[in-house]
């Protein structure tokens, strides 16, 4: 075939760095329960379940250009299966990562009249369907309407004990869903999932299943949601629908990948620390820590539409999680490593 | 398969849209190793043709056997993996991905080895002159680089027949020349070829045999020559005005 020599780049030593500390990094927070006070936990594991919204909000509509406003269904469901299972007499820890995979797995037949609807009918569908859960779920005499109830099963376990669980899995929750988001993006499936996102005519018209594709990655999505809405529950033991299937939780996934960047994957976890922080340090302040989100989110929109770490790649080529694919031709990796990875226009 | 069995065989397409009839009735056989040009006036069901010989839309009525096998149900992820590629009039790049992802995407869904789709994937961006800039992301490409990149897209897929429609609109005389050196490598790789083109002259470089539609019908089928100089075909494409 082609006489041409060439080597394929997916790696770079800034990423093979990254993904060292990266490791040493969760292998900290493992072990932070032992010197971290109860308080910096709780904040901690927050931290993870806005880290999980943002990358999963951000691998449905960054990478798979599917917008939805209604991603609190699953969040909302994940808990609510979780207060459902745990019920029944199912370890709470056991009901929470059941029940987020019941929420994957009832995304798989949603999935099928969802992915009919394109750009805006999605999105505003997806926050129907969001509604219209959140009233089946008032229907369950267990919840009790908008009163809701609480995971009391939680009470079995003693309160350090409980935090230390609930931390843990928040830690195993994020870094799995990362890493097998990371690879994911990294196969082939990935590229086919990008190349849907800017084409669906053209990418079905080279071999590309798009519905079967684009299911894959709004089951992930879903089953992420699900994950961070058991957590969540965890944290915040009670549970009522309102709070759940509010739309809020679909505004600040956007927030956070918006200001990351949105289709980079570092700037999904950007977004998410720097939502965290605005959120611990302005939280307290009510209706003006709204006002200054959405003031925020404006200037970011206006100023910086690909958000922080998209301007930072156009501009250095830097790559800390490449999920790409780099063609150097004729020459070692070394002598064209220096150039950007995308030549900006 | 035989040697003589056409490499695609459409029996009596029929499209309509509405009250439109765009495709009313066509047949054609393409041989192994073929280049057969298109021509016909807008609106004459060209396009429509590609669309339904690719499986980006059904007939209403008629089949399509490709490589022996008919084809008719298949969609068109299938259909492209088994070798019936087109390319798009209006050239539709993966704009967020580089041109490289985007031909490593096309060779990527072949399931073959990865070391094989990198090699395919080059040798297309080789072919159409795109090596140079592999790793630019397709939004900053100019309509000349994104017709060439929906060519080598289609080629990296490993196609045994390319549809193409209007790959050579608006190109100056040196890059249709460069163009016609392409399609003739295709041809030598024993890859048949369906080519639309209003550019006649630059067609019929490499057309051994011609196509000329109008209203949803093939009103001229045959040596290139010949078919520009029937009275239908002069009447209804080329305006009175023999070529």
């Amino acid at each position: 075939m082609s006489a041409v020599a060439f080597t394929v780049e997916r790696w770079t030593p800034a990423a093979r760095l990254t993904i060292a500390a990266t490791v040493v990094l969760a292998v900290v927070a493992a072990l932070a329960p032992l010197w971290l006070g109860p308080g910096a936990m709780d904040r901690l594991t927050i931290l993870f379940v806005y880290v999980i919204l943002a990358a999963m909000w951000n691998a449905l509509a960054g990478y798979g250009g599917l917008v939805s406003v209604g991603q609190q269904v699953f969040f909302g469901l994940g808990a609510y299966f979780t207060i459902r299972l745990a019920d029944a007499g199912i370890d709470p820890f056991v009901a929470m990562v059941a029940g987020a995979v019941i929420v994957g797995v009832i995304a798989v037949p949603l999935s099928f009249p969802m992915l009919q609807l394109r750009g805006g009918e999605f999105a505003i569908g997806m926050w129907v369907v969001a509604e219209l859960a959140h009233l089946l779920v008032n229907l369950d005499p267990l919840i009790r309407g908008e009163t809701g109830t609480s995971l009391i099963a939680l009470n079995a376990y003693d309160a350090p004990m409980r935090r230390n669980l609930i931390y843990w899995l928040a830690l195993v929750s994020v870094a799995g869903l990362l890493g097998g988001l990371f690879l994911l993006l990294r196969s082939r499936i990935g590229a086919s999932i990008q190349a849907i996102r800017d084409s669906e005519e053209a990418a079905a018209s080279l071999g590309v299943e798009v519905t079967r594709t684009k299911r894959l990655i709004f089951v992930l999505a879903a089953f992420g949601a699900a994950l961070a809405g058991a957590l969540w529950l965890a944290t915040a033991l009670t549970f009522q629908p309102k709070a759940y299937f509010s739309v809020q939780w679909t505004a600040y996934m956007i927030f956070m990948v918006l200001v990351g960047g949105i289709g980079t994957f570092e700037g999904a976890i950007i977004g998410a620390v720097i939502f965290f922080a605005i959120e611990t340090w302005f939280g307290a302040a009510g209706v003006w820590y709204l006002v200054g989100l959405g003031a925020a989110a404006l200037v970011f929109a206006l100023l910086l539409p690909r958000g922080i770490w998209g301007s930072v790649e156009r501009r250095t080529g830097l790559r800390l999680l490449p999920v790409g694919y780099r063609l150097v031709v004729g020459a070692s990796p070394a002598a064209v490593r220096a150039a950007p990875l995308k030549e900006t226009s | 398969m035989p040697a003589d069995m056409p490499i695609l065989a459409a029996d009596g397409l029929h499209k309509r849209f509405g009250a439109l009839v765009v495709l009313d009735g066509v047949s054609l056989a393409i041989a192994r190793g073929e280049a057969l040009g298109i021509v016909g006036p807008n609106g004459a069901g060209k396009t429509t043709l590609l669309s339904v010989l690719s499986g980006a839309q059904r007939a209403d009525a008629g089949a399509i056997r490709f490589a022996g096998n008919d084809v008719t149900a298949l969609a068109a992820p299938a259909r492209c993996r088994r070798g019936l590629v087109r390319t798009h009039q209006i050239p539709q790049p993966f704009a967020g991905m580089t041109v490289f992802e985007n031909a490593f995407v096309a060779a990527g869904q072949s399931g073959r080895p990865r070391g094989e789709c990198y090699d395919r994937a080059v040798d297309a961006l080789r072919l159409c002159g795109m090596l140079g800039i592999a790793n630019r992301t397709a939004d900053t490409l100019g309509l000349l680089d994104r017709k060439r990149l929906e060519l080598a897209r289609a080629l990296a897929t490993g196609p045994s027949l390319l549809l193409l429609d209007e790959i050579g609109g608006g190109l100056t005389d040196a890059e249709a020349g460069e163009l016609v050196e392409v399609i003739r490598e295709l041809l030598r790789r024993d890859i048949s070829i369906v080519w639309i083109e209003h550019i006649v002259h630059v067609l019929l470089q490499v057309a051994r045999r011609l196509i000329c539609m109008d209203a949803g019908r093939i009103i001229a089928d045959g040596e290139p020559k010949a078919v520009l100089a029937n009275a239908d075909v002069v009447a209804a494409y080329l305006g009175g005005v023999a070529a």
